[in-house]
């Protein structure tokens, strides 16, 4: 159980579209005035519920938390739902009800060489991490993406650390990203780096595969449907290391991740 | 305002400083919702399923959203009534608030040993049978929709938990919930709790599959309110012992619904998902409400539906 975690009501300060695809934004980065929070850790989430959802919609959504600082809290979503559709409709000046910071982010060595990977959306959380690390010449990042690049808040880490980029347009493009991956888990893990990552689960599973097959020091931040976010719902449950065919066994990835090391988790 | 609610039993008494619970499955232990508000300011809160052994419970996906309401299929997931007594009851705030412990089994003999394992722990107030569960196979919701097999658990289970308050949680998918009601009654239930969740189901028409790995689910949240309410009106027409309202109650006018039909307490559910602080916040405007409507206790608004 996060210790400082409050339920609070935050201010809408902005709400920006980044990039658009055929003529429509469905990415937003959306500023809130800054929760009383004592600490927050990159890897942490919101669950973020505006009054527009009425009963209609029950659950709040989970949000990566992308950064803060003394005056804000930002998120960034992607529309993909009714919920994020309506969050995509907030103006400023509005409130939303925000749960946070819940669950538990990501590992940080300071004088560790970390390799970041971001697959798409799973950029979220590295901004903050990035923008917070005390040495970031010891990290970089492959980010693999398929919209256009400006629909992701990119531009603060290339100014801070060194980004592959790789978008995937044409099958081919897997190819290439999957190759760059599995080379850059190799090198890390043979200088007994960290690696961080954090994306779709089919881009989570390849990470786990090669990290679990070169004995990696590898965290992953997982994503999936929630209800509650503190514990309760027992809805977005993740399968643990020591789940067998006859005695499965999950754990919460609100409370127990979302950021997992992949030695006690299976993918 | 008196908030105060004494839950009168056949051969128990359970006193509540109001008449806001938290139900099973939405609460966790409590301890997850500690953050978000006093669990001593609560009439008492009702713990996840217990089971005699530990359950890994159900494949994913187990939740979806619906309109004004979910489904789950979680399938009873929990650390088995050994690891809770020895590990979780201790820290839960028994002295200040009524810690009341749902308890699931697959046969009538596993509810009888669970009953007999809770009935030596002074931290709990009362159990909560769960003859309604919808989710699990092997039994499951058969419990709660066979009026001799209902009697046969809620019989073993008093006779099993001699010093507990004891409460039978009842299933809406039923011909006849008052009968099922009065076979409990019959077999010395304290109260009746109702309603468990809805069974129902979601299709996502691209794919053309099931939403749930279980395919069906329980509904639950405030799609399911006026079930709920046409249940407790039944019951407490039916039956002599109290009656908790549950299911889809998300603001303090929902609560007085359910006192107007005949509840003597509610359980709080799904909206305890929508914000944590939901049943903490009910206790001070649930009294708030019942001052502007001129009441001065729970009880006295209780059963005051107008019929003519």
């Amino acid at each position: 159980m996060p210790p400082h975690a409050s339920y609070t009501h935050l201010t809408v300060l902005d709400i920006v579209p980044f990039g658009s695809i055929a003529g429509k934004n469905t990415f937003f980065a959306l500023r809130l005035s800054r929760p009383d929070w004592p600490e927050w850790q990159p890897g942490q989430f919101v669950m973020i519920r505006p009054d527009s959802f009425g009963l209609e919609i029950p659950w709040p959504r989970p949000l990566g938390i992308c950064d803060m600082n003394d005056r804000y809290l930002i998120c960034f979503f992607q529309v993909l739902g009714r919920g994020t559709e309506r969050l995509a409709q907030l103006s400023r000046g509005e409130t939303v009800a925000v749960t946070g910071p819940l669950g538990k982010g990501f590992h940080s060595e300071v004088d560790t060489p970390t390799l970041l990977l971001a697959g798409g959306m799973g950029i979220v959380p590295f901004i903050g991490y990035v923008r917070s690390h005390p040495q970031p010449w010891n990290l970089s990042m492959v980010f693999g993406h398929r919209p256009p690049l400006s629909c992701y808040p990119i531009e603060s880490l290339r100014e801070r650390i060194p980004v592959d980029i790789l978008r995937e347009t044409i099958p081919g493009d897997l190819d290439n990203l999957l190759f760059t991956l599995h080379e850059r888990i190799h090198d890390y893990s043979a200088q007994n780096g960290l690696i961080l990552g954090c994306g779709p689960k089919p881009f989570l599973r390849t990470l786990y595969g090669y990290g679990k097959s070169m004995g990696a020091r590898m965290q992953l931040s997982l994503e999936n449907t929630m209800a509650c976010g503190v514990g309760a719902c027992l809805g977005c449950v993740t399968k643990t290391a020591k789940t067998t065919p006859e005695t499965p066994e999950y754990v919460q990835t609100c409370t127990k991740g979302p950021v997992f090391w992949i030695d006690q988790i299976v993918l | 305002m008196d908030l105060s609610v004494t839950l009168k039993g056949q051969s128990h008494t359970l006193s509540l400083k109001n008449p806001i619970l938290t139900a099973s499955g939405t609460f966790g232990y409590g301890l997850e919702f500690a953050p978000y508000g006093d669990l001593a300011s609560l009439g008492g809160f009702i713990v996840k399923g217990l089971s005699l052994k530990p359950r890994g419970g159900n494949p994913t996906p187990r939740i979806v959203e619906t309109t004004a309401g979910m489904l789950n299929a979680v399938g009873l997931q929990n650390d088995g009534v050994e690891y809770f007594c020895q590990t979780t009851l201790p820290k839960l705030p028994s002295a200040k608030t009524n810690v009341i412990c749902n308890i699931y089994a697959g046969t009538v003999e596993d509810f009888g040993a669970l009953a007999t394992r809770l009935d030596g722990e002074d931290g709990v107030a009362a159990i909560e049978v769960n003859i309604s569960c919808p989710n699990v196979r092997m039994g499951g919701v058969l419990f709660g929709q066979d009026p001799a097999l209902a009697h046969q658990v809620t019989a073993l289970v008093r006779k099993n938990a001699p010093k507990k308050f004891l409460i039978v949680k009842l299933s809406p998918n039923v011909t006849d919930i008052a009968l099922i009601a009065k076979q409990v009654e019959a077999a010395g239930a304290d109260a009746i709790s109702c309603i468990n969740t809805v069974l129902g189901m979601s299709i996502d028409y691209k794919t053309r599959r099931p939403r749930l790995a279980n395919i069906v689910g329980g509904l639950s949240g405030p799609a399911i309110k006026p079930i709920a309410l046409r249940c407790v009106w039944q019951v407490a027409k039916a039956c002599s012992i109290p009656v908790i309202g549950v299911g889809g109650i998300t603001t303090a006018e929902d609560v007085v619904e359910f006192l107007i039909a005949g509840a003597h307490a509610v359980q709080i559910g799904t909206a305890n998902f929508m914000n944590p602080q939901t049943s903490f916040a009910l206790v001070p405007q649930l009294d708030t409400l019942l001052g502007s409507l001129g009441v001065s206790s729970v009880a006295s608004i209780r059963g005051t539906l107008k019929l003519d």
